[in-house]
């Protein structure tokens, strides 16, 4: 292993030993203090507000979003969801409590399994941990609850994420993570939009190896009072 | 994001690999939608009031703090990479510290040697391509095979890519079906295709059973993170995430310059990336893993392996070239060059092309293997113009011709050439008349045809053009001309 030639080569160009001390620990502070760099504007909104961004990102990119009021209205959106695609209503889902604490039954026709996904799923039912509003992002990190398998090998992953997980920034979104896990997950996702690729005569096609549809279903939002189309006037900008 | 198979390409569209994406044309709004899909129930939105959605005014300033991060991460890269190797040990990975691409191959042999490795998905990683990991794992009988689409058709059909960002952008939709049909012989003969969804969706059902039969899976990394022992990928496609997920081993190439501080740092690297690649606000996929499957999880590799590799970084620090290691791949440099866009990739010779290839190749390669490179650029700017590290990049070609010159590299003819012409430069009145002399007598000369088939000491360039006849006059002597008669 050439671990010691290549850092002894480094600090040769450096033109210095080893770091000193006092510079090491200023080092490890800026590793422990994580400071933040400049924050687009773009998200520096009010929460409802991201909550529409979100949204529109979202579709931007070529997803979808089904606004519920409670998780009571989950099944419905889902099978509906399922039949305006001509899907069948078989779904993989990810074990996760918040998942499974859904009324499905409420459904009975929905088939549902929990786990991995596997290469033969068509469908699977994803736990959602954080929208991103600046950019439409959905941040799915890893857990024995959340099988990464599941962002990856359907052709369709509906997403059920609560509306209060929605956040501003990226950088919101990890201090989210943060606050929840002590390590570091073993895989974070960042997921916008559909799978895709425009390898083929330069012509944008969807679901490339990933999935070919993503569909976020947005807990917690009430549509009646879902002011998005209120600003018409700002369209034109 | 790939490479074909098994011949090696002189010269590669890697620096996407780290990517992954494969198209120039950039998404988002102003694109066309594709012809069908849940685009089609997209509903109305407003832009909240006084701003425009998706508008990023900062970017100038986000460059300034990309740049910033990088020179942070270099000047301080000893500690980082020693912060990160922990954190990856702790997580349960391996490092293997790499000088060169000899010690990096024989180490990505015997990781997948010891997993008894028969297939190796790959995602396209572009130090993958500098080490030629391809050719040394079919060496030794393991059979490499690149995921990304459009490198999948180029590997079918044993060719170049034709274009660093769109490998396939040279072919239509009968070029896929006939290599289709002609690789995928266990497939009905008889089966149609008529839509480019129906291309997607079988490279999509043959390359689905690679990613599940594969025993190990390498992709390269464009961040690495000390705080957390993480490497990041950018793919849109998907086949990278599929590629460390699937396999029980997944092996991380990456360069050591890639070491970034925290997870605020890459964050702020990527917004600047996915938009100087593509144009995205944010590719499909952003993904940061973490050693090796924890306990309970359903999914995920066995074994994590970070292969670090110097191969010539370390002696770039430290001289003029250290900025050059701010390159994040984002491949902005070629897209706006215009030599890149007339000449191409295959030109570059080696793995990087463009302005960012100028100036990295003479470094790890040596400036008297690639002193043509940085001679290859007409100094117009764009490419710094564009950088999101801020690169200056005509800057750093600039050395290299100087270098070059210092140590003789240049032929014999040139710099012949090169001490006529400083000759006269540096004598500015001598310069105005041997040049209005030649433009007159060229123009007399030429003057039937307009253009000459032939001339002496140029016999190289009028092998292929004519050189036109000048009219009689210089620019110079025109624009006095034009001054004295009040015209400019």
């Amino acid at each position: 292993m050439s671990k010691q030639s290549i850092l002894i080569a480094i600090r040769r160009g450096l033109k210095r030993g080893p770091l000193p001390a006092d510079q090491a620990t200023m080092l490890r502070e800026r590793l422990a203090t994580r400071p933040r760099h400049l924050i687009p504007a773009r998200s520096r909104v009010p929460h409802t507000e991201q909550i529409s961004l979100f949204k529109w990102n979202v579709e931007k990119e070529f997803g979808t979003v089904a606004v519920v009021p409670d998780v009571d209205a989950v099944p419905a959106a889902v099978a509906d969801y399922l039949a305006a695609q001509n899907l069948p209503g078989r779904v993989v889902m990810a074990p996760h409590p918040e998942l499974q604490a859904i009324p499905w039954s409420a459904r009975p026709l929905l088939e549902i399994r929990e786990g991995r996904a596997e290469g033969s799923d068509t469908v699977s039912v994803q736990h959602g941990f954080a929208g991103i509003a600046e950019t439409g992002t959905l941040m799915l990190p890893s857990a024995p609850e959340r099988p990464v398998t599941l962002n990856l090998l359907p052709e369709t992953e509906i997403v059920v994420l609560q509306a209060s997980a929605i956040v501003g920034a990226y950088e919101d979104a990890w201090d989210r993570l943060r606050a929840e896990r002590d390590a570091m997950p073993r895989n974070v996702m960042f997921v916008t939009g559909p799978s895709r690729s425009a390898d083929i005569e330069q012509t944008l096609e969807l679901g490339a190896h990933g999935p070919r549809r993503l569909h976020v279903v947005l807990v917690g939002v009430d549509p009646t009072t879902d002011h998005d189309h209120v600003e018409q006037n700002a369209d034109s900008a | 994001m790939a490479f074909a198979r098994p011949r090696r390409y002189l010269l590669s569209h890697a620096h996407l690999d780290v990517l992954g994406v494969q198209r120039k044309r950039p998404f988002g709004s102003g694109q066309r939608r594709p012809a069908e899909g849940p685009g089609a129930q997209r509903a109305e939105f407003h832009r909240p009031p006084g701003r425009r959605r998706g508008a990023l005014p900062e970017f100038e300033r986000l460059r300034d703090t990309a740049r910033d991060i990088k020179n942070h991460a270099l000047a301080n890269l000893d500690f980082y990479l020693e912060a990160y190797e922990a954190k990856v040990l702790e997580s349960g990975g391996k490092v293997y510290w790499c000088a060169d691409a000899e010690e990096a191959r024989n180490v990505v042999l015997t990781i997948c040697q010891e997993a008894g490795a028969k297939t190796v998905t790959k995602g396209k990683s572009m130090i993958g391509e500098e080490i030629a990991i391809n050719d040394h794992l079919e060496r030794h009988g393991i059979n490499p095979i690149e995921t990304d689409l459009g490198e999948y058709i180029i590997q079918l059909r044993h060719e170049l890519p034709s274009h660093i960002i769109a490998p396939a952008f040279h072919l239509n939709m009968e070029d896929w079906e006939a290599a289709f049909r002609k690789a995928h012989t266990d497939l009905p003969p008889d089966r149609t295709f008529t839509k480019r969804r129906d291309i997607l969706n079988e490279a999509r059902t043959k390359l689905r059973s690679s990613f599940l039969a594969a025993d190990v899976g390498i992709t390269g990394a464009n961040f690495l993170v000390a705080e957390t022992g993480s490497s990041v990928i950018v793919t849109n496609e998907g086949n990278g995430d599929l590629t460390q997920t699937l396999p029980r081993v997944h092996i991380v190439l990456a360069s050591i310059e890639k070491c970034v501080p925290t997870l605020e740092d890459a964050t702020s690297l990527l917004r600047v990336l996915a938009r100087s690649a593509t144009g995205q606000d944010f590719s499909v996929y952003t993904t940061f893993s973490t050693g090796a499957r924890r306990p309970g999880d359903l999914d995920g590799p066995e074994e994590y392996h970070v292969v670090l590799i110097d191969n010539g970084r370390s002696a770039m620090l430290g001289t003029d070239f250290q900025e050059m290691l701010r390159c994040i791949r984002c491949a902005a440099c070629m897209n706006h060059c215009p030599v890149y866009g007339a000449v191409g990739g295959h030109a570059y010779g080696w793995v990087y092309p463009g302005p960012m290839g100028s100036v990295l190749t003479p470094g790890l390669i040596g400036v008297d293997q690639a002193g043509h490179l940085p001679n290859a650029s007409t100094f117009c700017g764009k490419c710094e113009s564009v950088c999101p590290v801020r690169i200056p990049l005509p800057k750093l070609m600039r050395h290299w011709r100087e270098r070059e010159f210092e140590r003789h590299l240049n032929p014999a003819a040139a710099r012949f050439g090169l001490g006529v012409w400083g000759f006269f430069v540096r004598r500015p009145g001598l310069y105005r008349m041997a040049t209005r002399a030649a433009a007159m007598g060229m123009g007399l000369f030429g003057r039937k045809k307009g253009r000459f088939g032939q001339m002496p000491l140029a016999g190289g360039w009028t092998q292929g053009r004519d050189m036109p006849a000048p009219e009689g006059d210089t620019f110079f002597a025109r624009y006095a001309k034009a001054q004295r008669a009040g015209r400019v």
